[in-house]
């Protein structure tokens, strides 16, 4: 059985060190702060905030405290607020130690696509740019293909790019892999994946 | 000098003209300028280009505009909230720069300090960069960014003195301090105008300087997003 959303999560946690400041994208991302267990994790939101902490309580809602999602959070006892220019300071400062994305598409040399589709969707990129430019180690965390069964770890991407060369290492619902010399590298399959299954379900070249 | 003024139309009172370029502070909905910004509506100042992170949702924030077409091109960083936005764009009516949000923040902070480029790794090797002039430092490849000089800055802050020293609330700071620096004139909405001398001098972050109008209102302050977690039951 590959990962479900909460077992991409809680494996992307893995990946977090103690006393790391960290940024959380959208989407699967959000779930990595649900498994950080003991460590002495900061999150970052981009609109202007470290410490961020769990949604309110019902009622406890307030409209100056959002996080970059523009969802109602709290703040905790280590919270520093600030302006959107210190915010991103700190991101291209490469004071952030890491940020966990998700993604549209991977390629083989870490090029990263996952804020717009030509035509179709307009959104923007809002801090991805700056976030895959900036903080200390990208992890994309994605489902290994899209809703056609294809696949999103590519030799190129074919997406407009969010970052060229950006990516360290993907978790998938396959398992988890590290863009090295020549292309990718297995560090490990999902539980009950084969390596035969991940290779089978990946486009980029695996070395 | 006189700062405070009654209403959101006399504070923007001789300072629109069709065509002109505003920046304005808030992300997503929160801390918006909403009633500046529902005056402008009011004003029907047309052709106007914004420096704003978001273009609010279809009935609130710069949204309004939208609807009544005053808007001609938007500098934003996400505009995913927005089906009018969407279809004014997709048809070709509205003008759009993507900005990455940390380069448009610092566009907004380095017009304000009298920088008019920086050089950032942001973008490198997207479409971002394409046209920019690129340039190595230590081995790595940087673009040029420009920094935004605005016509006008629309801001929101929390509270504020007769002088201008203002104060925000939590995450409703976000672009403000930077859209209030970079415009040739800064008016400001604030929920409470306090006394001069009540604020203290250590705990204001955006000194007066940078602040020329000031009104007090009701701000509807509105949600986008509401999300919970279930109280415990012991």
């Amino acid at each position: 059985m590959p990962w479900d959303r909460n077992q991409m999560a809680a494996r992307a946690a893995e990946e977090l060190q103690d006393g790391w400041y960290v940024n959380l994208g959208i989407g699967i991302p959000t779930l990595v702060a649900n498994y950080v267990g003991d460590k002495d994790i900061t999150l970052q939101s981009e609109n202007g905030m470290l410490g961020m902490g769990p949604f309110p309580f019902e009622g406890d809602e307030d409209p100056d405290l959002i996080n970059a999602g523009k969802q109602t959070i709290t703040e905790l006892k280590r919270t520093a607020y600030f302006d959107s220019a210190t915010s991103f300071g700190m991101i291209r400062g490469g004071k952030i130690a890491a940020a966990i994305l998700g993604a549209m598409e991977v390629a083989e040399n870490g090029d990263l696509a996952n804020w717009m589709i030509p035509g179709k969707l307009v959104k923007g990129m809002g801090g991805a740019m700056d976030l895959v430019a900036g903080v200390g180690r990208v992890i994309v965390v994605m489902d290994h293909t899209n809703k056609h069964g294809e696949s999103k770890v590519l030799k190129s991407c074919t997406l407009p790019l969010t970052g060229k060369g950006v990516v360290d290492r993907i978790i998938t619902n396959l398992g988890v892999l590290d863009v090295v010399e020549g292309g990718l590298r297995i560090v490990e399959c999902a539980e009950g994946v084969t390596e035969a299954e991940l290779r089978a379900a990946t486009e980029a070249t695996i070395v | 000098m006189k700062k405070v003024y009654g209403s959101a139309q006399e504070a923007l009172d001789g300072l629109l003209f069709d065509g002109m370029f505003i920046a304005a502070g808030g992300f997503g909905l929160c801390g918006i300028p909403e009633l500046l910004l529902a005056a402008i509506k009011d004003a029907g100042t047309k052709d106007l280009t914004f420096a704003s992170n978001n273009a609010g949702v279809d009935d609130f924030g710069i949204g309004i505009l939208l609807q009544t077409r005053q808007v001609k091109k938007m500098i934003s960083s996400y505009v995913g909230e927005n089906a009018e936005f969407m279809r004014q764009y997709l048809s070709g009516e509205l003008e759009l720069e993507f900005n990455p949000q940390g380069t448009l923040a610092e566009r907004m902070r380095a017009g304000g300090c009298g920088i008019p480029g920086f050089y950032t790794k942001t973008g490198v090797g997207t479409v971002i960069a394409d046209g920019k002039e690129h340039k190595d430092f230590n081995g790595q490849t940087y673009i040029l960014e420009h920094g935004i000089f605005a016509d006008l800055s629309i801001v929101k802050a929390w509270k504020a003195d007769e002088t201008g020293n203002l104060v925000f609330r939590k995450t409703a700071r976000n672009f403000n301090p930077p859209a209030a620096m970079c415009g040739k004139v800064c008016v400001v909405e604030v929920e409470e105008i306090v006394p001069t001398g009540s604020l203290d001098p250590d705990t204001i972050h955006l000194p007066g300087i940078y602040v020329h109008r000031i009104i007090q209102g009701q701000h509807e302050k509105r949600i986008e997003q509401r999300t919970t977690r279930k109280r415990e039951t012991v």
